[in-house]
């Protein structure tokens, strides 16, 4: 086990799958993407069961210098285990999902969608600078392609503007890679980790890198290519979009941004800060006005990504946690409200909320799930957004009470656009004669929402079995960046000796304090 | 006799190429396909015999310095031999519907060779020139070979005044050069450049820069690309497109390296210049175009602009990013020419515009396959092989210090990518168009898939062989 090169298969397996798929007609490539999707999730389970919890950092790490400049370098930590596994975990619902409402060039579509599988466990198991810049830019040609041919009617202009802007977003990060290597004269990024690069080029490097997690993250006000490329790409694009394109720039904030540049991370940390407290309350706002289900539904991502970003840069173990625990959440829970989106879309063909209404009447098991996932995405206690929310926002107030505040105000303004969402997609008489005479899910349909919903209740109730792989990654990165915390203004001063000490608010373990997280809630 | 073993490939392709045209002028065209063959088979030949490809071979300077038989030259002409051999090849079955295949085809395309095969061996003024002559003059007769087409022989009137312009202000530089330093051998002009860059030696060094960028199409001297590129034969705009391209920016390299190194200060900003206009240009005047072809001329003129970045940042490691940028982009260019050679209509004529691609990806699902992969390919997208070069140019451009450079050319790039994903919507995204007519040509369809094949990600297993070569070419300019 210990020489079995997994992270290697895990990323040959799917171009093996997409070859095969290429080769056959629709019924056989529907299921040979499905079972090797299925096969990558098992072995990523695998993963996750044999991953050392607590033993060295960079675990299944494999190294041929193939490449001259550069070597296939692989290997993961805790954080890049839990992408991967989402990932795979994503995966074959997205396959699943594309079952019927794919019917043009289905072997070219499982194709893309297979080949979009390994660059994008590629982004996660890449050890080498390099290496994850291939995967990472590789990863528009099947998206493009994906949103182009099987989008909707404005998919034209949706595939150039996801592509373009994305690629003007990486190419500088390129540069600032090239730069790095320069200095330091090694591609390996668990060197480069440790590597301190000047101070007056940090802000640079960081610049330059951000200009790229910025697009994909994506934060405000780059953001404007998402909800055109969520609206346009079929449902399992978007689900891949939201749950796992948009974690590639949050997992860059936390393997390159911080640890490489930590000085600049403190000194631009207003940057970061400012634009996502205007994501926060502006694309809520805006999410609220939405009439097509799925812009809204992106608008939110948008402001829920604004979440991580203001978490990972908190500079403190809560906020980092609670960033990336919000990063798996987000994963599942605008994934699964996107195939909520595709199951009525399939049958009405319209994402316009005021075709719809009355659901609860015709489709009660859907209104069931469209619930559940609402409540996760508004963050309900017992949900994983929750968990992740509520983290995020004590670590954005120990390191500044405004952006926490805020904050804070997104999750009310979350919860008005999500619920009244609901209550016109749900509740009362269904708006159109076709709403009314919807069927409720089928099997299928019922087999793609409920894994997704049993993973977010985990989520939600026993967040240890998350974090815990992640829990000295993060240690090692908050040892890192610790010389270049900026001051916070959130200064607890003793005040009787009777109250709580000063620094119990610091060292209160975050892992899931429920009772102060309803007050932080209502 | 030291000096003729170093010449060994140009006495075979030089003997070879008489012969042929012997047979050709007994044979008449009905020899054409026999003689295409032989040719390639010449260029094989000579390429074995280029000095240090085989062990052991002899390198070093013939005929008194005038001739360089070093590893830069071999890498050059090896590149340079594979892209003539597979023009010519490619060309046999595209002109053979029509009956309008000639004999003489491969024989101009090995005199060319032998030309270009000289411009990268030159190490004096005087042979730059006599190799140079020879390769444009060979041209100039491939591009108006349609006799019948008026476009063809407008093609061939165009580029021939244009080059003979462009001669005539080498010549003028040359002689400037000669003039002032008092010798026509690199190493000679270099050394008078040591001491002080005059002001006459100054003028002779822009205009020799300047003749050379007419050779390669860099902007501003970059006019007759497009017209020339689309009045041309296909088979020949391919050949245009490669292997001369390899010749003319292998040419720039030494001399700028060899002659001129002293003064690397005042050559850099005009190749610097040259480099960010022709990846402006070149990006920005090719997203109207609506000819394939003249689109493709316009890539060549941005692709150039990229390779130059690479010549701005000098040294070993920027030289060897040149070379690997041409090796490479000479592979991607013949792709893409090989799927625009079987862009015909039902009736079997040529198509060339960009409309005609539409929805190819449901008509001829491979072909449209080959032609992204192409396309993304010369977008320079990650995955892709066509990033490697372009990733070498702005490793080299951050090496030297120039790192404004590369951001500011890399930022142009996405200019380019728009149109290289235009061609990508067309076959992919759009209704089909008309059908092309099938086609059966085994060769070409074999080459087409080695092309594909080597700009695929495969294509990165070769990276560690080719940066070996391409470093040691490099060296021997040092």
């Amino acid at each position: 086990m210990a020489n079995f090169p997994i992270l290697s298969v895990l990323l040959a397996l799917p171009v093996l799958g997409a070859i095969a798929c290429l080769l056959t007609d629709a019924a056989k490539a529907r299921w040979i993407a499905l079972l090797t999707t299925l096969g990558v999730f098992v072995l990523a389970i695998g993963m996750w069961a044999t991953f050392q919890v607590g033993g060295p950092q960079w675990q299944f790490t494999e190294y041929q210098t193939l490449f001259g400049k550069f070597s296939w370098a692989l290997g993961i930590d805790g954080i890049a285990l839990m992408l991967i596994v989402l990932t795979a975990f994503l995966m074959p619902i997205c396959i699943l999902a594309s079952w019927r409402s794919i019917e043009k060039r289905v072997p070219e579509f499982m194709a893309c969608f297979l080949f979009m599988e390994t660059l994008m466990i590629g982004v996660f198991a890449a050890q080498d600078l390099y290496l994850f810049y291939i995967f990472f830019e590789a990863g528009l040609i099947p998206m493009y392609l994906i949103i182009g041919i099987w989008g909707g009617a404005n998919r034209i202009y949706a595939a150039y503007k996801f592509f373009l802007y994305t690629l003007l977003g990486s190419v500088l990060m390129l540069i600032a890679m090239l730069w790095m290597v320069n200095y330091a004269g090694t591609t390996s990024i668990p060197a480069l980790m440790e590597t301190d690069f000047p101070v007056e080029a940090q802000n640079w490097l960081w610049l330059a890198f951000f200009a790229s997690f910025a697009v994909k993250m994506p934060m405000w006000p780059v953001h404007t290519w998402l909800p055109d490329a969520h609206v346009q790409a079929p449902t399992a694009g978007s689900v891949i979009l939201a749950g796992v394109l948009l974690k590639m720039g949050g997992y860059g904030f936390v393997r390159f941004s911080l640890p490489m540049f930590p000085e600049a991370s403190g000194t631009l940390i207003w940057i970061v800060f400012g634009l996502s407290m205007v994501a926060v309350v502006y694309t809520s706002l805006v999410a609220l006005v939405q009439q097509d289900m799925k812009k809204l539904i992106a608008y939110s991502s948008v402001a829920h990504m604004a979440f991580v970003t203001i978490g990972l840069f908190a500079f403190n173990r809560q906020g980092i946690e609670g960033g990336l625990i919000v990063m798996l959440a987000h994963g599942l829970v605008s994934g699964a409200l996107f195939l909520c989106v595709g199951v009525v879309y399939d049958r009405m063909h319209t994402r316009e909320i005021g075709q719809y209404g009355g659901l609860s009447n015709n489709m009660p098991k859907y209104a069931f799930f469209f619930m559940f996932f609402t409540m996760a995405s508004v963050g309900l206690p017992g949900t994983a957004n929750f968990v992740g929310e509520f983290l995020a926002l004590i670590g954005a107030y120990q390191a500044n009470t405004w952006v926490a505040a805020v904050a804070t105000s997104g999750i009310i303004l979350g919860a008005a656009y999500m619920l009244y969402l609901y209550w016109r997609m749900a509740y009362g008489t269904a708006r159109t004669a076709e709403a009314a005479a919807m069927p409720d899910l089928d099997k299928r349909e019922f087999l793609l929402l409920a894994p997704l919903a049993a993973a977010t209740l985990w989520m939600g109730v026993y967040p240890e079995s998350f974090m815990a792989p992640m829990r000295g990654d993060v240690e090692i990165l908050l040892e890192r960046i610790d010389r270049a915390r900026p001051q916070s203004d959130s200064q607890p001063t003793p005040g009787r000796p009777a109250a709580a000490a000063p620094a119990g608010h610091g060292e209160s373990h975050g892992a899931a304090p429920a009772p102060a997280a309803e007050g932080a809630h209502h | 006799m030291q000096d003729f073993i170093l010449i060994l490939p140009e006495l075979i392709l030089t003997v070879g190429g008489l012969v042929l045209m012997l047979i050709a002028a007994w044979g008449g065209d009905k020899s054409g396909p026999l003689l295409t063959w032989l040719g390639a088979l010449l260029l094989v030949a000579a390429a074995v015999f280029v000095p240090g490809v085989l062990p052991g071979s002899a390198t070093g300077m013939a005929f008194g310095g005038l001739f360089a038989g070093d590893s830069f030259a071999a890498f050059a002409k090896l590149v340079i031999y594979a892209g003539a051999a597979v023009a010519m090849l490619m060309a046999m079955s595209w002109f053979g519907r029509d009956r309008d295949y000639r004999a003489e085809y491969p024989v101009l395309i090995l005199f060319s060779a032998i030309g270009m095969g000289m411009m990268v061996s030159a190490n004096d003024l005087l042979t730059l020139y006599v190799g140079l002559e020879l390769q444009s003059l060979a041209a100039y007769v491939l591009a108006a070979f349609q006799r019948s087409d008026t476009r063809s022989a407008e093609a061939g009137l165009k580029y021939f005044v244009l080059g003979a312009l462009a001669s005539g202000i080498l010549l003028y530089g040359i002689s400037l050069l000669y003039g002032f330093t008092g010798t026509t051998l690199f190493e000679g002009v270099a050394a008078k450049l040591a001491d002080g860059v005059a002001t006459g030696e100054l003028f002779g060094l822009v205009f020799v820069l300047a003749g050379l960028a007419f050779k390669i199409g860099a902007v501003p001297f970059h006019m007759w690309t497009p017209d020339v590129y689309e009045g041309a034969p296909s088979p020949v705009t391919a050949f245009f497109a490669s292997a001369p391209k390899v010749a003319a920016m292998a040419l720039l390299v030494r001399v700028s390296v060899e002659a001129m190194g002293p003064a690397t200060e005042q050559w850099r900003q005009i190749v610097i210049f040259a480099a960010l206009a022709s990846i402006v240009l070149g990006g920005v005047a090719a997203i109207g175009q609506r000819s394939i072809k003249r689109l493709l001329a316009y890539s060549s003129i941005n692709n150039v602009g990229f390779a130059l970045v690479g010549l701005a940042a000098s040294g070993v490691a920027g030289v060897a990013a040149v070379l690997t940028y041409m090796a490479v982009y000479l592979v991607m260019t013949l792709g893409t020419f090989m799927v625009v050679l079987r862009m015909r209509d039902a009736e079997g004529r040529p198509v060339e515009t960009i409309a005609s691609l539409a929805g190819l990806s449901q008509t001829r699902p491979m072909l449209a396959f080959a032609m992204a992969i192409f396309m993304f390919s010369l977008a320079g997208i990650p995955g892709l092989f066509g990033f490697w070069p372009k990733f070498l140019v702005f490793d080299a451009a951050v090496q030297a210090q120039l790192t404004w450079l590369a951001v500011v050319a890399i930022a142009m790039s996405v200019i380019s990518a728009f149109y290289y994903l235009m061609i990508v919507k067309k076959m992919y995204f759009d209704t089909p168009a008309p059908a092309y007519a099938p086609t059966r040509e085994p060769v070409g369809s074999a080459l087409l898939v080695i092309s594909a094949l080597i700009v695929s990600p495969l294509g990165y297993l070769a990276i560690k062989p080719l940066g070996e070569a391409a470093t040691t070419a490099a060296q021997a300019l040092f």
